[in-house]
């Protein structure tokens, strides 16, 4: 977003939908006994449906076990739903199989969270920044190492160390790594699983950057799973609050920091953290109590009932549907805050 | 450590009662080195500072930095041999450097205390929850274990576990996250210590987990008025709880001031990199944010002069001298110390004008 000054992302790229989600669901079996037998189900992801805009940035936030990363891995198509559709590009890769999936990885890449399991120390950075062009048969104008060259300084790493090892490396340099890797083959979609999160903050802000250089670059589409409040704001054009496997809130940015909806993200965005000691005192901060409760017994009717200040007899019965209270602003509430 | 002079020293020094209104905590020139086979790494050198009972120190750095070392000298957790401990680190008067690792472990537990970053990894997977806050208490009391299992679960109670009597015999990987902090938490505070240090307390934890420890931090604090040390990379967690800061940058303290003079007048260039570098809620969205540029230093090729001269932006300023001398960590007024060579006017100037109104 260096390049652009004027106005929010969202404005300035009117794309299609790159990704279309509807009903998503994964439930995760338990079995139990001799026969192994299903006593019952881990509901990680219940019900997503959400759309993703070709150039634009979606974050998914929420507490862990809140399905976030669940969805990342449905979207890239490393588990299978059990239910709901995932749309790319307007074909079904619900239920492709792993063959047919294939040519498909080209166009949805992932950056994993821990830069340090995520790539092979027994392989040079070479080896795994090429292995894209190997595994998809690509051809390279040049050859492959001098595309992987390319790569390596177009994320900022010295070109000529294309025959070290990983552990050679920072840990802000090997997500650099991977992020290479992830470019290769210029996905449509990239999943980035806490791509930031492991790292220290002086390094956090260089690869926010240069995520933000990439996109405007090759107009990359990105599906963010994070869970820090303060980067999410910086890097999104919109936000979507998970809470047990469901959608609790989805708005644009602006939207959503300055009126959030749902009690939920309230709480979230009280508790982050300011550095601000002036704030200490003034600081109305909601105190949500407890933890998130299983998702294998998800609490009846709002599954936030358990912890939410504002609930009533209506959120332990019934579910609140997730609907459109403001142009662009979806929330899943009986009684949400800031509607009109 | 064994070999090292001052043993005799702290035998001797030991009887002395705590003269009154001295820090509870001071660490003098703290040298923590590590010899290894590229060189030597010095993740601590030359590092003073002290915290009072009932206060908060926040110690901010990115990793490296030597907070997680000093934590772990203070406790006396290195292992002997492989780290070349010297300095002073006075507990109460008493000089822990070099004491005998015996009584080093008598005063562990009873007089100070630490919470670690991954309670998963801290507990011990095979005993209850229970068993291990047992264990701790009665190392330090003499008393039967019923006694000491009613005061773990009054424990389990005043840290916020729920349902403490049934909850007191399961095992860690019963507990969620924030519980498990909670309970080690718990095992920290079973003998009431004077010295609480907090490794990263919060890292692995959700925001809301986050607040409630947070809260739970300082409510136990100004109960039981014990000397804290919070080690942290967060900016957001010390402004929250510390009353002073000291930021460190490759094994040395680079700032350190009251926590409200860190946050308004900052004076280090790297302190300046850490705030604009970080995305804030409480400000209008910037559209990019200012990283501090390269790398941390390796610790074995700390950088001639100033250690952070390669990132500083203001690193030519004084002709040469960030490159050639190391900056003394000295009081620029008011208590606040800095280990800086530029001139108080540069510093002002550079914060009114270019740093503070991009953040």
């Amino acid at each position: 977003m260096s390049t652009q000054t004027d106005g929010p992302a969202a404005e300035r790229r009117l794309g299609e939908d790159l990704l279309v989600v509807d009903g998503l669901q994964k439930h995760f079996p338990i079995r139990r006994g001799l026969l192994q037998r299903q006593v019952g189900a881990v509901q990680a992801v219940d019900g997503l449906t959400f759309s993703v805009r070709r150039g634009e940035t979606l974050s998914l936030v929420g507490e862990s076990g809140c399905g976030k990363t669940t969805t990342g891995r449905l979207l890239t198509r490393l588990i299978e739903p059990t239910g709901g559709r995932i749309q790319l590009d307007g074909r079904d890769i619900s239920h492709l199989s792993t063959s047919d999936m294939r040519p498909l990885r080209r166009d949805v890449q992932m950056i994993f969270q821990d830069p340090y399991s995520s790539l092979n120390p027994r392989h040079t950075v070479g080896t795994i920044v090429g292995a894209p062009f190997r595994l998809q048969k690509v051809q390279t104008e040049n050859g492959v190492k001098k595309a992987v060259q390319d790569l390596l300084e177009l994320v900022g790493l010295n070109p000529e160390h294309y025959n070290r090892y990983p552990h050679e490396f920072s840990g802000g340099q090997r997500q650099r790594i991977g992020i290479a890797r992830t470019l290769a083959l210029r996905p449509k979609l990239i999943v980035a699983d806490e791509p930031v999160s492991a790292l220290d903050v002086s390094i956090q802000a260089q690869v926010v950057n240069l995520l933000e250089d990439l996109q405007n670059e090759f107009d990359l589409t990105y599906v963010m799973i994070a869970h820090d409040l303060s980067v999410v704001r910086h890097v999104s054009d919109r936000v979507a609050v998970m809470y047990l496997g469901k959608i609790m809130e989805i708005a644009d940015r602006t939207s959503l920091y300055e009126r959030p909806m749902h009690p939920y993200t309230v709480a979230l965005l009280s508790a982050v953290p300011i550095p601000d000691t002036s704030r200490r005192e003034r600081r109305e901060r909601i105190r949500l109590q407890g933890d998130v409760p299983s998702p294998i017994n998800p609490p009846s009717g709002c599954r936030f009932h358990t912890r939410c200040w504002k609930a009533q007899e209506v959120c332990k019965t019934t579910e609140p549907a997730l609907v459109e209270l403001a142009p662009g602003h979806q929330a899943a509430c009986h009684f949400p805050e800031n509607a009109a | 450590m064994s070999q090292n002079p001052e043993d005799a020293l702290a035998a001797a020094a030991e009887p002395r009662p705590a003269a009154t209104g001295s820090p509870f905590l001071q660490v003098r020139e703290l040298r923590v080195h590590f010899p290894t086979d590229d060189g030597v790494v010095k993740s601590v050198d030359d590092l003073s500072f002290s915290v009072d009972r009932g206060r908060t120190l926040g110690i901010v750095g990115e990793s490296g930095s030597g907070k997680s070392v000093t934590s772990l000298s203070i406790m006396g957790l290195h292992k002997a041999g492989t780290a070349r401990i010297t300095g002073e680190i006075l507990l109460d008067g008493q000089n822990l450097v070099g004491m005998n690792p015996d009584r080093v472990r008598k005063l562990r537990g009873k007089r100070m205390a630490m919470i670690f970053q991954d309670p998963l990894s801290a507990m011990h997977p095979f005993y209850t929850v229970g068993t291990q806050i047992v264990e701790a208490y009665r190392i330090h009391n003499p008393v039967s274990k019923k006694v000491a299992r009613k005061h773990a679960i009054d424990l389990l109670d005043r840290v916020g576990i729920p349902n403490p009597t049934s909850r007191v015999d399961d095992y860690p990987h019963q507990f969620s996250g924030g519980m498990r902090q909670r309970a080690m938490i718990a095992m920290a505070l079973s003998c009431d210590p004077e010295l609480l240090i907090a490794d990263e307390p919060t890292t692995a934890l959700d925001v809301t987990v986050q607040a409630q420890i947070l809260d739970l931090i300082r409510d136990l604090q100004q109960e039981f008025n014990s000397a804290v040390v919070i080690i942290t990379h967060d900016l957001g967690v010390v402004a929250e709880l510390a009353d002073d800061i000291m930021v460190m940058y490759a094994g040395r303290a680079v700032e350190y001031s009251s926590a409200a003079d860190i946050f308004n007048t900052p004076q280090h260039p790297y302190t300046w990199g850490l705030l604009s570098s970080m995305p804030r809620l409480d400000r209008e969205r910037t559209e990019r944010l200012q990283p501090i540029k390269g790398t941390p230093p390796s610790l074995i090729n700390v950088p001639e002069g100033c250690p952070f001269n390669p990132r500083c932006a203001y690193a030519g300023t004084n002709g040469n001298l960030s490159f050639t001398v190391r900056p003394e960590f000295r009081d620029v007024g008011g208590g606040h110390h800095i280990a800086c060579h530029l001139g108080a006017e540069d510093r002002m100037r550079i914060w009114d004008t270019e740093i503070r109104p991009k953040l």
